[in-house]
């Protein structure tokens, strides 16, 4: 199993010779970015560091003209990133779903956030509560700190 | 007791890492479980005449192999694969995943056939619609055409006996 | 025979570790003298045997012994000796080793400044970091021996991956570790705090310096691993939120939140609690981030190649060590600190503020990268958690941050008035705004919104800052004598909020105004980018000292006028067969120009990326500042003049203050 790991990050690192890096064109700027765009978010399951954009595994490649074939069929971006969760489920999501199981990842910097501020307004304000007035004989020890000669 | 929190986070967090060490980071699960086998209908690799379809996938449980001549770990599981035929257990359909016809004939000539049927998937369109991405691949599919279970990787002792042929004689008796 | 002597130097360094972790320790609860006093030998004696045995590593690379295990899986005969020797810490092993002895470095340090502190504070510091130490050796020793044998020797080395013959790569991990490891100083501080049940002003005084100076070398670290992913990977990405560079991003952010926190401590007393707590929290994330990268536990393109049973040796060493470091937190902090008074409104509590949304953005970052592990583990299905939830979520955080250092490092002391400051810092809004608007209008398009208020951010440091410079100066009678005598921790500050503020320019420009092409183009061919030409030249192939070569030269003109040339490479490492692609970049302070090859396909043409990316290096630049500034800081007078009169008090009677 190790050795196979290891064949195929060495692979991916290698830029695998008999997948082309095919550069592909389109009708329309505003579909090429959505091309560039899309890729960027789907994840090489091959190499799995990599995004589509990036990755010369040839599954990356035979994803990509799919992609491309997708696009100019004039599908939008949810059917692709559908088409693509349908088979490869969410881990070829880079950006992660919004479902039960994810709520506490996508609120959870929120929550913290206000946890973290009302912890921080908490501790101020009681900080200032805290500060009682000196008493009588803390008073006259304070004076005769300061007036050492005044008896 | 809030001086306490640090030391909680931590601990859940060991506990975290401690399950992720026997985790492997690599394996993507499969979300075709118990769903139908994707529509296919695509030439046998063994005669071009002929095609393999979807529809054969049906009335017993069978195991779908995919492999191909370039695959090195292919060779690893092959042998198992044989045993397993020669069983007469359960019927193996393999699927021939971005080959060449040659290579993959000349590839079973060499190193055996356990295969009931191969179908020929030239462009891996029927790969990708599995989902494969780690060849071999293997998947249980039961009588009714639905994938049970896909194992990623090349099949072993332990996986077989634990996990495939459990499963298969569990599907044998469902009605 | 000599890889044998650096093995058992080990074994004599972890004995004498030993000693260094557990006498003074306990000398320094009971008040043994003269073990307490054993803690500065047994640092320095250690540091001596840990650096000898990576010399004698270092020789075995450079005179190609394979006979070593290590150096025949990650070194070659072919290899120049510059890359022989970075060839040390291109893997597990050797890398881990070196950890070792930057932490050996450190300790070493301390003792020689160590005469400031009270006696059995400076033996607990000294313990904490030996017990460190006795950890990372056991896990070397153990686990990890870099001098293994491999007999029969090889014949050759499988040569280090070709990724790693850069000169990037020879000083990126140094600089990293000494960052990572110069946490521990803080660490140790924190225990030592804890232990004795206060912290003096004086403590608090001496560690400054030490926090800041692992703080800017993880930044010089962190920010030589962005540029040289993006002129060595080819694709021109500087930041992927891979789960290594967050390990590494984490302990920076925590580690400035430390910093802030630290400067209220001493200057005022107030948030020991919180200072100690994020003491030990820096270094915990950076043992987290040492586990992230030798357990496997995560898939990352830096993961170290290694098996799970390390992986349970270096958990239960963080179990432990930060465990241990809690549950005193846990047990001793509350009965421990108090003092200070401010108001609501005053810089402490900007500061509180700042700490806390670091420590936010931290945990955020942290929450990110675990938690596909933590569904996974509980069987809830895998998800990816990649840059488009970072840059959304850790963007988030980090705008009220920068909103409120502008306001911040402009306030008073223990109390202020949220009016003066809205009165003061009008007019800076309204620059703020004013120079973002003219941003928006010149750089134009349809991010134009967005990217103005990224920059407006940006902006808004920058006007803050130099507003505190004036108002610093204006008051005074001489006013250019302020100026050119400002105390050099502010000089500091003010440089250091400036990088961080050329940084953020430069992400929010370059992520909006990035412009990407990939064409085929055979020799000959032109492309356009922006208004630059691209012209393909011609090929060439050639050999270097371990690859062979096919170099494509560009002629990029603007407006006719020839820019630069440039000359991408695809190379092949023969050893490993491995194919490499070298940039080429036209670097300039607003705008760079990148070419990389991609593959030769058919009728002789090739798949070329080109890219323009403006302000990219001011995102560097900016690191480069905030490094500086922090030096300048480090080096303060003041943090050590007042300390040195009462350090012949502190030698002789431990019990003052």
């Amino acid at each position: 199993m190790q050795t196979i790991i290891y064949v195929v990050l060495l692979g991916c690192v290698a830029f695998a010779v008999h997948s082309a890096d095919i550069p592909v064109s389109f009708e329309s700027p505003h579909d090429e970015q959505r091309y560039v765009e899309l890729l960027e978010q789907l994840r090489c399951l091959v190499c799995q560091n990599q995004s589509l954009s990036d990755s010369h595994a040839e599954l990356a490649q035979d994803l990509r003209s799919e992609v491309y074939k997708m696009i100019a069929s004039g599908k939008h971006n949810d059917e692709i990133m559908a088409f693509m969760v349908e088979r490869y489920g969410d881990f070829v999501l880079y950006k992660p779903p919004m479902k039960s199981t994810t709520w506490l990842l996508w609120f959870g910097p929120l929550l913290l956030l206000l946890v973290a501020l009302s912890i921080v307004l908490l501790a101020t304000k009681r900080r200032r509560e805290t500060q009682l007035p000196l008493s009588d004989e803390e008073r006259q020890r304070v004076q005769h700190l300061i007036e050492p000669d005044k008896q | 007791m809030r001086y306490a929190i640090p030391i909680g986070v931590f601990v859940l967090l060991i506990a975290v890492l401690a399950v992720g060490l026997r985790l492997d980071p690599r394996y993507v699960p499969s979300p075709l479980i118990d769903k139908s086998v994707p529509e296919f209908s695509l030439p046998a690799l063994r005669n071009g005449e002929t095609s393999v379809s979807s529809s054969h996938l049906r009335n017993r449980p069978r195991l779908l192999n995919v492999w191909a001549s370039w695959c090195v770990a292919c060779r690893v599981e092959h042998p198992l694969l044989l045993s397993l035929a020669k069983t007469g257990q359960v019927d193996i359909v393999g699927l021939n995943y971005k080959d060449e016809r040659a290579d993959a004939l000349a590839w079973l000539a060499r190193h055996g056939d356990p295969y009931a049927q191969i179908v020929y998937d030239v462009e891996g369109r029927l790969g990708l619609d599995l989902g494969v991405y780690g060849v071999p691949e293997t998947f249980i599919i039961d009588k009714n055409g639905i994938i049970r279970h896909k194992q990623v990787g090349p099949l072993n002792n332990d996986t077989l006996n634990q996990v495939i042929l459990p499963m298969l004689s569990e599907l044998a008796s469902e009605p | 025979m000599i890889p044998e002597i650096g093995q058992f130097t080990l074994a004599l360094a972890l004995a004498v570790a030993s000693v260094q972790a557990s006498l003074p320790l306990v000398g320094a609860i009971r008040g043994y003298d003269s073990w307490m006093g054993l803690a500065k030998p047994a640092a320095r004696i250690q540091f001596l045997l840990v650096f000898s045995a990576f010399l004698i590593l270092v020789h075995a690379f450079v005179s190609n012994d394979f006979s070593v295990a290590y150096v025949a899986q990650n070194s070659n005969t072919a290899l120049p000796t510059a890359y022989r020797v970075s060839a040390v810490w291109g893997a597990h092993e050797g890398s881990l080793l070196l950890w070792i002895v930057i932490l050996a470095g450190w300790t070493y340090a301390v003792t020689l400044f160590d005469s400031q502190l009270p006696r059995s504070f400076a033996a607990l510091v000294l313990s904490v970091m030996g017990i460190v130490s006795v950890g990372f050796l056991s896990f070397l020793m153990f686990t990890s021996n870099p001098f293994a044998r491999l007999l029969p020797a090889a014949a050759d080395g499988g040569d280090l991956n070709p990724l790693l013959q850069d000169p990037g790569l020879i000083i990126h991990p140094p600089m990293l570790y000494v960052g990572y490891v110069g946490s521990s100083v803080a660490f140790g501080f924190a225990i030592a705090a804890l232990i004795e049940g206060r912290i003096t002003a004086q403590a608090a005084r001496w560690i400054r310096p030490w926090a800041v100076g692992s703080w800017i070398f993880l930044t010089i670290g962190i920010a030589l691993g962005s540029w040289w992913a993006y002129y060595e990977l080819g694709w021109g990405g500087w930041w992927f939120w891979d789960p290594v560079e967050n390990a590494s991003f984490m302990p920076w952010l925590l580690g400035t939140a430390l910093i802030h926190s630290l400067a209220v401590t001493e200057k005022r007393g107030t948030f020991k609690n919180w200072t100690v707590l994020l003491a030990l929290a820096t270094f915990a994330l950076s043992l987290l981030g040492t586990f992230l990268v030798r357990s496997g536990v995560l898939t990352s393109v830096h993961a170290f190649a290694t098996d799970p049973g390390r992986g349970i040796f270096v958990l239960v060493l963080l179990a432990i060590m930060i465990g241990g470091s809690f549950v005193l937190y846990a047990w001793r902090g509350p009965s421990t600190f108090s003092g200070g008074t401010f108001e609501p409104v005053s810089r402490e509590v900007f500061l509180l503020l700042n700490s806390t949304l670091l420590a936010v953005a931290t945990a955020t970052v942290l929450l990110g990268t675990l938690y596909p592990l933590i569904l996974e583990a509980l069987g809830l299905g895998k998800i990816s958690v990649g840059p488009p939830y970072f840059n959304v979520v850790f963007g988030a955080v980090m705008l009220p941050l920068i909103g409120l250092l502008g306001i911040g490092q402009f306030s008073r002391w223990k109390s202020d008035s949220i009016r003066r400051l809205l009165v003061r810092l009008r007019y800076a809004f309204i620059a703020t705004v004013a120079t973002a608007g003219c941003a928006a209008v010149a750089l134009g398009g349809q991010h134009a919104m967005s990217a103005a208020i990224g920059i407006g951010f940006g902006i808004w440091v920058f006007v803050t800052t130099i507003f505190g410079i004036v108002e610093r100066c204006r008051h005074r009678e001489h006013v250019w004598y302020t100026l050119f005598h400002l105390p050099r921790a502010f000089v500091g500050q003010c440089i250091a909020h400036i990088g961080f503020g050329c940084t953020v320019i430069g992400v929010v420009i370059t992520s909006f105004y990035t412009i990407d092409e990939h064409q085929s183009l055979a020799p000959g061919d032109r492309a356009l980018v922006s208004d630059y030409e691209f012209h393909f030249v011609g090929l060439s192939s050639f050999d270097g000292p371990n690859y062979r070569v096919t170099e494509g030269t560009f002629d990029i003109r603007r407006d006719g006028q020839l820019v630069a040339t440039l000359k991408p490479q695809k190379r092949l490492y023969v050893v490993r067969n491995m194919p490499m692609t070298e940039a080429g970049i036209s670097p300039g302070f607003t705008r760079d120009l990148y070419v990389a090859l991609g593959e030769p396909l058919e009728d002789g043409a090739w798949s070329v990326r080109m890219h323009l990316k403006p302000f990219i290096r001011w995102i560097w630049l900016g690191a480069i500042l905030m490094a500086l500034g922090g030096f300048m800081a480090m080096f303060d007078p003041r943090l050590r003049s007042p300390v040195t009169l009462r350090s012949e008090q502190s030698a002789t009677s431990p019990v003052s203050d």
